[in-house]
């Protein structure tokens, strides 16, 4: 029970340090961010006052002291109100997100779990039979492994949607064809789409959790508890997995927030190349307009979910490791 | 206890560390590398300057064809190595120096330094890195390579920093340790000369990992963008390919080279990275015929 | 009952180009205890783990036979089993008591779970609650309190934890225990303990006992038999009794007079100077000789072999009446009997 409100405690002040790093980010900018961005509006019907006021009091630009602004930056976010995008004007930086991340949610949700699970598998059947011809594919792994994602997604763009034709080339579905809905032809063309990108995001993925996953296995196997369960007489099936694997598996776990890190980077990457429209997407768009609002905001939400991802899995680790529960 | 036999004799080191396929090869591909780094762009010269057509396939003249504004992809692409290496190399060496900084201090010390320092680092590692490096990159206007390194390098140090503060932990309670500490040393030559000496093979793993992430980091901006735009890097071309339609156009010789770059160093660079793992760990060692 | 359940013969084992066992033959009776002592590094976990059919690569055997002889049916050569076979014969026949407790539970699963393990692989017939009676019976048995069977190993402590060894060793009622450094870990009181603890258990169910350790004050007081290891031989072989009275081997004769008697006056202490040898080189003659006092010339030539000596067997090239004529050297002769007089007179 302690090891849960350790872990709640920390996420918050992460939590809380995201927040207020996203609040200073724009007081670095030079010059002044609200006049850049009314600037844009120039050609298009100019937005009323109080847009400017929210801009302000949102970027700094005001005469009130450092820490008023910060509590109005707060105030704002405790009533989830993340400003108006420049970009998709006058729609509410919230509501640009709200349309965006369900995309994000379902590809990184899925990919991540195929992943890992492929990658903890192949990884403990690697290491479980070293020496096999297993180990002669390390090298391409480690290969596999470095291949950037961004690379990999042009790659596959090429070679399986324009080369051989087989994939859509961008889109989350067949926006011409079809509508949004729970229609078995929404949800086909969903997936279809969702192939390259999903694709990409596995590719890359499971290599670096193979090769993690099986050096891990090698280290464990020659514990005295591995060799104890072969001398016991276990099946080795059971060896493998309930004494192997799940000890070999826990630093993996542990070393979820990195691994996590590197794939939510991949997964902007993808978006990008696929223009598939997540959050990655959107924050690249926000970048080449200059949408603070909405940068910002997009900033927020992706902190927010790879917290709430890592606290999941903190936890899930206290499930698995009773080492860490009793600890506290 | 496991029963293990050491095999590794003299002969069979190198560098240190033991020798292998794996890493003659890793240090093979990164020599190559930092070859092509120092003096390819000596021999190829201007990489903006106009050599050929638009997209011209590869041809004996011209090996790697040309871009979209008929700039010969080879001189880009080796500008690019030593950019890109150069930025890796400088945002692993900060990383580091951070990283040993935070983890040898804190490990050391002890008591409520260690709990802030490992907050710090626990929610550094936390915090997504791309989104915050987009942002913040858009954010800081004038953006030199170094600038960039030192970004980049403010969010690789938390990692190798926890491995170093754990395995400083441990060594705290050696008894050399207790010796210097009780004839009085000061903590910090205790530090530098008792702990840093120790702490090589995990210091040279977090180097490697770091300059790796840096470059994978990087090249993931740049292809977004929002690089560095004065230097050209791996990350900068992939960008610049994009844009210019190679994809629809069918111009492999100009999008397929740079990112091969990046995963044929990174494989070097990993292939290296396992044999100091193997160091560490005996287990992990190929059974000797 | 004299008869033997153990037999092993000849039994080399390598690590690659380490010979690190090196043609070793013993006798283990039903219900007796073997003591096999030596330093680190002399082979004998090795041996423990090729009797069990633990080596990984690149340990193998190279040569030798190992059989067990079941109180009803046919002799098994276990060097030969494999697969289903080789699992099934594991545990039931034969168990083993690792060295390091801590280490050799595995972390995750609970004490439950590890001993059920055994049951639900050997006995499938068992319903849940008879697994679990039977598992509560046998930390009884060893003297744990039975409601600590839903702990992980973490939360016991070192005692405990060999304790639970021990009892899961028990579980199947094998024939032989083969016990590794189980003590070692341990501080001096528990030590006792559990030695106690094995030899109750044993008299209560009558299987034989394989104890290694190098720790030689241990094994004179429960072994039968003993065998002193040095450089992957056996250098000298009797019973336990024999061994600390009549003394023989210069090695064995080194770590007697190492200890120093609790009891009798005080006397300066007798290290072995020298080190172990490295197994990985080949080497001319006896393997103890750049230690020992008592080597001659013959002794950098040629490999003493086990010759019986009364009832005792010893590798040593001193009793060797073709190279040695003479009587053995008397100053050996002296020495040996200096820690037997010591514990005799005290």
């Amino acid at each position: 029970m302690a090891y849960l409100w350790r872990k709640l405690g920390f996420y918050a002040v992460a939590l809380w340090a995201a927040l207020t790093i996203n609040f200073f980010i724009p007081r670095l900018i030079r010059g002044n961010p609200v006049d850049i961005i009314l600037s844009r509006f120039q050609t298009r019907q100019p937005p009323p006052p109080e847009f400017r006021r929210t801009l302000e009091i949102m970027f700094g630009v005001s005469d009130d002291p450092l820490w008023i602004q910060y509590l109005a930056y707060l105030r704002h976010l405790a009533t989830g109100d993340l400003g108006t995008s420049v970009l998709y004007y006058p729609a509410p930086v919230t509501t640009v997100i709200g349309q965006a991340m369900p995309w994000t949610l379902g590809l990184v949700s899925i990919s991540l779990l195929i992943t890992m699970g492929l990658g903890v598998g192949l990884g403990m059947v690697a290491g479980w039979r070293r020496g096999s011809w297993l180990d002669s594919l390390i090298p391409s792994t480690t290969f596999l492994a470095a291949i950037p994602y961004f690379w990999l997604a042009l790659l596959l763009l090429f070679l399986l949607g324009g080369g051989l034709g087989w994939f859509p080339l961008n889109g989350a579905y067949d926006y011409a064809h079809v509508r949004m809905g729970f229609t078995g032809d929404f949800i086909g063309s969903v997936l279809y789409h969702g192939v390259l990108p999903a694709l990409t995001l596995v590719i890359s993925g499971v290599a670096g959790w193979l090769l993690g996953m099986r050096n891990m296995m090698v280290s464990t196997m020659a514990e005295d508890y591995v060799v104890m369960a072969r001398a016991k007489g276990l099946r080795p099936r059971r060896v493998m997995i309930a004494y192997a694997a799940r000890n070999a598996v826990l630093p993996s776990v542990t070393g979820f927030a990195i691994t996590l890190g590197f794939f939510v980077g991949g997964q902007v990457a993808t978006e990008v190349v696929f223009s598939y429209p997540g959050v990655g997407f959107a924050l690249l768009q926000a970048v080449g307009s200059a949408d603070y609002p909405l940068m910002q905001g997009l900033f927020l939400m992706i902190s927010a979910a790879v917290l709430a991802a890592n606290l999941l899995v903190d936890l899930l680790y206290g499930l698995i490791d009773p080492r860490v529960r009793k600890a506290g | 206890m496991t029963v293990v036999v050491s095999l590794a004799a003299p002969r069979d080191r190198l560098l240190g560390l033991p020798r292998s396929g794996k890493l003659v090869t890793g240090l093979v591909i990164v020599g190559f590398f930092a070859l092509f780094a120092v003096i390819g762009p000596v021999l190829v010269g201007d990489p903006e300057a106009l050599v050929a057509g638009r997209l011209e396939s590869p041809s004996a003249q011209l090996w790697l064809g040309s871009t979209d504004t008929g700039q010969s992809v080879l001189a880009q692409l080796l500008h690019a190595t030593r950019g890109s290496m150069l930025i890796g190399l400088v945002a692993g060496v900060l990383a580091t120096a951070a990283s040993l900084i935070v983890g040898v201090v804190g490990g050391y010390v002890g008591g409520w330094l260690d709990e802030a320092f490992s907050l710090l680092s626990n929610v550094t590692l936390v915090i997504p890195t791309l989104p915050l490096l987009i942002v913040v990159a858009d954010y800081v206007e004038d953006s030199g390579p170094v600038t960039y390194a030192l970004i980049i390098s403010l969010i690789s140090w938390a990692g190798p920093s926890r491995v170093i503060r754990s395995q400083v932990m441990s060594l705290r309670n050696r008894d050399y340790v207790d010796a210097a500490r009780v004839s009085g040393e000061p903590g910090w030559r205790i530090m530098i000369f008792h702990i840093l000496p120790n702490l090589t093979p995990v210091i040279a793993s977090g180097f490697v990992w770091a300059v790796i992430g840096a470059i994978l980091t990087e090249s993931g901006l740049s292809a977004l963008g929002l690089g560095g735009g004065s230097v050209t890097s791996w990350g900068g071309m992939l960008y610049f390919a994009q844009n210019g339609s190679a994809l629809s156009l069918g111009a492999w010789w100009w999008f397929v080279p740079p990112g091969l770059c990046i995963a044929a160093l990174g494989t070097g660079l990993s292939l290296i990275n396992f044999s100091i793992d193997e160091l560490m760990n005996p287990r992990l060692r190929k059974a000797a015929a | 009952m004299n008869d033997t359940v153990l037999s092993v013969r000849n039994l080399s084992v390598a690590y690659g180009q380490t010979r690190a066992v090196r043609d070793i033959s013993f006798e283990l009776g039903r219900g007796q205890v073997l003591g096999i002592a030596g330093e680190s590094g002399c082979g004998k976990s090795t041996l423990a783990y090729a009797i069990n059919r633990l080596l990984q690569p690149p340990g193998r055997t190279t040569s030798g036979e190992v059989v067990f002889h079941p109180q009803d049916g046919d002799p098994i050569d276990v060097l030969a089993l494999d697969g289903e076979a080789l699992r099934r014969f594991r545990w039931r026949r034969v168990a083993m008591v690792f060295q390091s407790a801590m280490n050799a539970l595995n972390p995750v699963l609970s004490v439950r779970r590890q001993l059920h393990d055994v049951f639900t692989t050997h006995e499938p017939s068992m319903s849940k609650r008879e697994r679990e009676e039977r598992s509560r019976e046998l930390l009884n048995l060893v003297g744990i309190d039975p409601g600590r069977i839903g702990s992980y190993p973490h939360e016991l402590s070192g005692g405990m934890r060999q304790r639970v060894l021990i009892a899961m060793a028990m579980a199947l009622n094998p024939d032989v225990v083969v016990l590794d450094e189980p003590t070692t870990a341990l501080d001096v009181v528990v030590q006792r303990d559990i030695l106690e603890e094995i030899d109750r258990l044993r008299e209560m169910f009558g299987f034989a006992v394989v104890f290694i350790t190098h720790d030689l004050s241990l094994l004179l007081e429960i072994s039968d038999q003993l065998a002193i290891m040095y450089g992957g031989r056996i250098v000298e072989y009797g019973t336990s009794k024999d061994t600390l009275l009549q003394p023989r081997h210069p090695y064995t004769v080194g770590l007697l007079n190492s200890f120093p008697s609790l009891r009798g006056e005080r006397q300066a202490l007798h290290g072995i100077p020298g080190s172990p040898p490295d197994l990985s080189k080949e080497v001319t003659g006896c393997s103890f000789a750049p230690r020992c006092p008592y080597a001659f010339e013959g002794c950098h030539k040629y490999e003493p072999e086990l010759d019986s000596i009364q009832d005792s067997f010893v590798a040593c090239l001193q009793y060797d009446r073709r190279l040695h004529p003479a009587r053995p050297d008397r100053r050996l002769l002296e020495r040996r009997f200096e820690y037997a007089e010591h514990e005799v007179t005290s």
